[in-house]
């Protein structure tokens, strides 16, 4: 299978057999990796579903609650009411190096030291609803964020499983079959270059000795006997 | 410091305001799309984005996956849950492991 073009020398067979253990080696490196990842992506994209649904159903509370909010006030007085908002979150964002992929992690931080400070208006001339609505959404930040980070980190981790998937497979399927074939060629062509030079040498030597004798039948058929000996002490 | 971002329509997101996050209200496909590279290129660390409007983003959302920072999350809006979040995460699994096997008794 194997077609790209090497030299049938020593110096390469050495340096194929070097390739193959190398591929060997990251091959075995390569496919424990991906097991590794996968099974953390397995058990991370696991709570990302949860976590998911979780948020997305507390959304909706969520939004059911602000219905009634609107509901009960004018849209200026809520508007007003949530114009400049008392609380700001901030986030940091650290990374985490699993095998290798560097995912996100989100450390956040409220503007005001107390987390419930949310309410970013006077009592006076808003819904209680609103209240419990601005309230739902603050309980489901840490949530909200907590996902973020998962699916942030399912993303980046399925990128890398894919690459790395295929780093695996083009090894196992085009690089050591390759290497394999080649250092076979290489060894086939090595012995069929020695065999041949071993042909030559005895062609050469059948040749040199049929020269001889024809000199010698020139020579009147006398030296028959003569080359024999000279034969036999030649092969000494 | 990074900040979060909201984008999608107005009715949906604008409750996020009283906790903290900063709300981009747009429903313009194309005025989204901009705003979008704006806040990727800017100090946020999560974009929340509706999925009406991821919906129309598609390409950009793609695009923008493969980075590090942000993170475009999708949030069900105030016209529903399109299911497609949760379709987003199907993805990333079909990526990783070739089918699906976390949802599929879903």
């Amino acid at each position: 299978m194997a077609k790209s073009q090497v030299n049938p020398t020593r110096m390469e067979l050495t340096r194929q057999k070097n390739k193959l253990k190398t591929a060997r080696r990251g091959h075995k490196m390569l496919k424990d990796k991906r097991d590794e990842l996968m099974r953390q992506f397995l058990s991370l994209v696991r709570e990302n579903k949860e976590l998911r649904e979780k948020v997305e159903s507390g959304i909706r509370a969520c939004n059911s609650n602000f219905v009634l909010a609107r509901a009960g006030m004018s849209a200026e007085a809520l508007n007003v009411a949530l114009m400049s908002p008392k609380q700001e979150v901030y986030l940091e964002a650290d990374t985490k190096n699993v095998m290798s992929v560097e995912i996100p992690e989100f450390k956040y931080k409220t503007r005001t030291s107390d987390s419930n400070d949310i309410y970013s208006y006077g009592f006076a001339f808003t819904s209680s609803d609103l209240d419990d609505a601005v309230k739902s959404i603050a309980d489901l930040l840490p949530d909200m964020l907590r996902l973020a980070e998962c699916e942030k980190s399912c993303q980046l981790m399925a990128a890398e499983i894919e690459k790395t998937r295929r780093r695996v497979n083009a090894l196992e399927h085009v690089m050591i079959p390759e290497t394999e074939a080649n250092i076979k060629m290489i060894k086939m062509k090595l012995d069929e270059n020695e065999r041949s030079s071993q042909i030559r040498l005895m062609k050469v030597k059948d040749m040199m000795l049929e020269e001889a004798h024809r000199y010698d039948e020139k020579n009147g058929g006398v030296g028959v006997y003569a080359v024999e000996i000279e034969e036999s002490t030649g092969e000494d | 410091m990074y900040k979060i971002a909201v984008m999608g329509d107005r009715d949906s997101i604008y409750g996020f305001a009283a906790v903290g996050l900063e709300p981009f209200p747009i429903t313009d496909t194309e005025k989204a799309a901009e705003k979008l590279k704006e806040l990727v290129e800017g100090n946020y660390a999560v974009i929340y984005i509706t999925e009406e409007l991821a919906d129309r983003l598609e390409r950009e959302i793609t695009y923008y996956s493969e980075r590090k920072l942000p993170a475009i999350i999708q949030i069900p809006g105030v016209f529903g849950n399109t299911g497609k979040g949760i379709k987003a995460v199907k993805q990333s699994v079909e990526r990783a492991v070739g089918s699906d096997i976390i949802f599929g008794n879903d």
